[in-house]
């Protein structure tokens, strides 16, 4: 009972922030007469998203899967990567400074050469976010995977198990909450990815629709498409939290008694 | 059972030091024989595990375990170490099947022996648990266990209830001489703790550190199963005197050395 009320006023606070700013702005923007194309009010930008509500799900899908693809390839790129720094001296000499180099070149910089070079198609926008995404789950894995008790790897050894076998059973499940953290920066950083693709040069997503409205000054437009990338940002990462859970319930608090 | 002849261990420190971890070690340990090995931190109690084990090679010298010269990992060794470092994610009865899995033994057929070890270390009934789900102590007795299971002939442990608190580490120490008496092994066991090392032993290893040799073996000779009672009686306080006067008496040579 006590529990529920205390976690019913941990979401209501915030939520009645939430709508007393929403609030603020509705009347301010009426009451000072702030004109639409500037800063429009919380029901214009409402109205305007929901006549575009049909035209809104083309691009919506089209953003999602231009970042979900560059999120997948970041995995798919990141973690073989993250396990040849850590196994081997020489690669981690090798690699780790181009990967850095790679991470301090501004890929916002980068993605109009990429476009150019790949072409304007979804693709480039795939190549942008993988960019940007891959390089913290290169980065928390390798941490994850070389913070192995050193015991549970003398362990390993004394069973004379092979380094495979090591690495399916002990390392790598041991590095899966840093592989998560890497996980929850990138799919944000994701988003950011495909969007900034979009604005380079695009015909489809929420990235060109913003840059479309506010060529037109359509302002209203331009936040609806913004609140819609905020909630795709908010609802993946709570994705991976939620498949993290699932793969790691032992992560869990303990319950409390 | 095991012979150390003039064993030696060094190594180079990052900055390029030589270091002298053991020098000179000879020992024989018998078969069954429970050895503790005693001495301050930095004596090499460790690395002379290490080397038994065929973990890290030696620099000079022989390690012979049953006319075997030791050089590489052998599968007839127990390792517990200070941290029970269990897997979090696998629940207790599979943490000590563990052992079977990384040894390529199939789990079912071990699968009677682990729950007979956990019910023997007073753990039955946490066999579904996670390991965050208990305490320290019993953690430590899961990490046993795991040591246990593929029944093997030498037991190697590291300091292994040092993290502990004195009670659950007194508790601990007694309870390994219980699974002892019922499944009789060779322990090699390391500890700083001079009480522990009497207690338990048959015979105290006393190490004096930098480089770590044997300042000299003592048999234990007080009557068994062990009791706590013990440590009051008049041989266990020569004992432990004897220790610690050998421990001691290194300090302060050192010191007048400076």
């Amino acid at each position: 009972m006590g529990a529920s009320i205390r976690s019913l006023s941990r979401s209501a606070v915030p939520a009645a922030t939430l709508l007393g700013a929403v609030a603020v702005w509705e009347l301010a923007s009426h009451v000072l007469r702030i004109p639409k194309f500037i800063m429009p009010a919380p029901s214009e930008i409402a109205a305007e998203g929901w006549e575009w509500r049909y035209r809104f799900l083309g691009h919506t899908w089209v953003t999602l899967y231009e970042t979900l693809g560059g999120f997948a390839l970041s995995i798919a790129v990141a973690v073989p990567l993250a396990t040849l720094i850590v196994y081997s001296p020489w690669m981690r000499r090798a690699i780790y400074p181009l990967i850095v180099l790679l991470q301090a070149v501004p890929k916002i910089a980068v993605a109009p050469v990429l476009l150019l070079v790949i072409g304007y198609g979804e693709f480039s926008k795939v190549i942008v976010a993988f960019l940007v995404a891959f390089f913290p789950i290169v980065v928390d894995t390798a941490t994850g995977l070389a913070a192995t008790p050193p015991e549970l790897l003398e362990l390993s050894r004394s069973y004379r198990a092979s380094a495979f076998k090591t690495f399916v059973k002990v390392r790598f499940p041991m590095a899966l909450p840093f592989f998560f953290s890497g996980l929850k920066v990138a799919i944000t950083l994701a988003v950011i990815g495909a969007v900034v693709g979009e604005f380079i040069g695009s015909d489809k997503g929420l990235g060109y629709v913003i840059l479309s409205a506010t060529s037109y000054w359509k302002t209203g437009l331009a936040f609806a498409s913004m609140i819609l990338l905020s909630v795709i940002a908010i609802v993946l990462f709570g994705a991976v939290c939620l498949v993290e859970r699932l793969v790691c319930p032992w992560l869990a608090p303990a319950a409390e008694e | 059972m095991i012979r150390l002849q003039g064993v030696e261990k060094t190594y180079r420190t990052r900055r390029g030091d030589l270091v002298h971890a053991v020098e000179g070690i000879t020992l024989d340990i018998a078969e069954n024989e429970f050895v503790t090995l005693v001495g301050p931190s930095g004596c090499g109690k460790s690395t002379l595990l290490k080397l038994v084990a065929g973990l890290t090679p030696v620099s000079a010298g022989t390690i012979r375990v049953r006319d075997t010269v030791v050089r590489e990992p052998f599968p007839d060794v127990g390792i517990v170490f200070q941290h029970p470092v269990l897997l979090p994610w696998r629940t207790v009865l599979d943490n000590v099947l563990f052992a079977a899995e990384m040894l390529g033994l199939a789990r079912d057929d071990h699968r009677k022996r682990a729950l007979e070890l956990l019910e023997l270390s007073g753990l039955a009934g946490f066999e579904t648990r996670l390991p965050r789900e208990l305490s320290g102590g019993m953690q430590q007795r899961v990490a046993i266990c795991r040591a246990l299971l593929p029944d093997p002939s030498l037991l190697l442990m590291d300091e292994p209830f040092g993290a502990l608190d004195a009670m659950t580490r007194e508790e601990l120490g007694l309870e390994l001489l219980r699974i002892w008496d019922a499944r009789r092994k060779t322990i090699l066991f390391v500890t700083h703790s001079i009480p522990e090392a009497i207690l338990l032993a048959d015979k105290v290893v006393v190490m004096t550190p930098r480089p770590g040799r044997v300042a000299r073996v003592i048999s234990i000779e007080l009557p068994r199963p062990r009791t706590v009672e013990l440590e009051f009686d008049a041989k266990f306080k020569a004992y432990s005197d004897e220790v610690r006067g050998l421990i001691f008496a290194s300090r302060r040579a050192r010191a007048d050395g400076r």
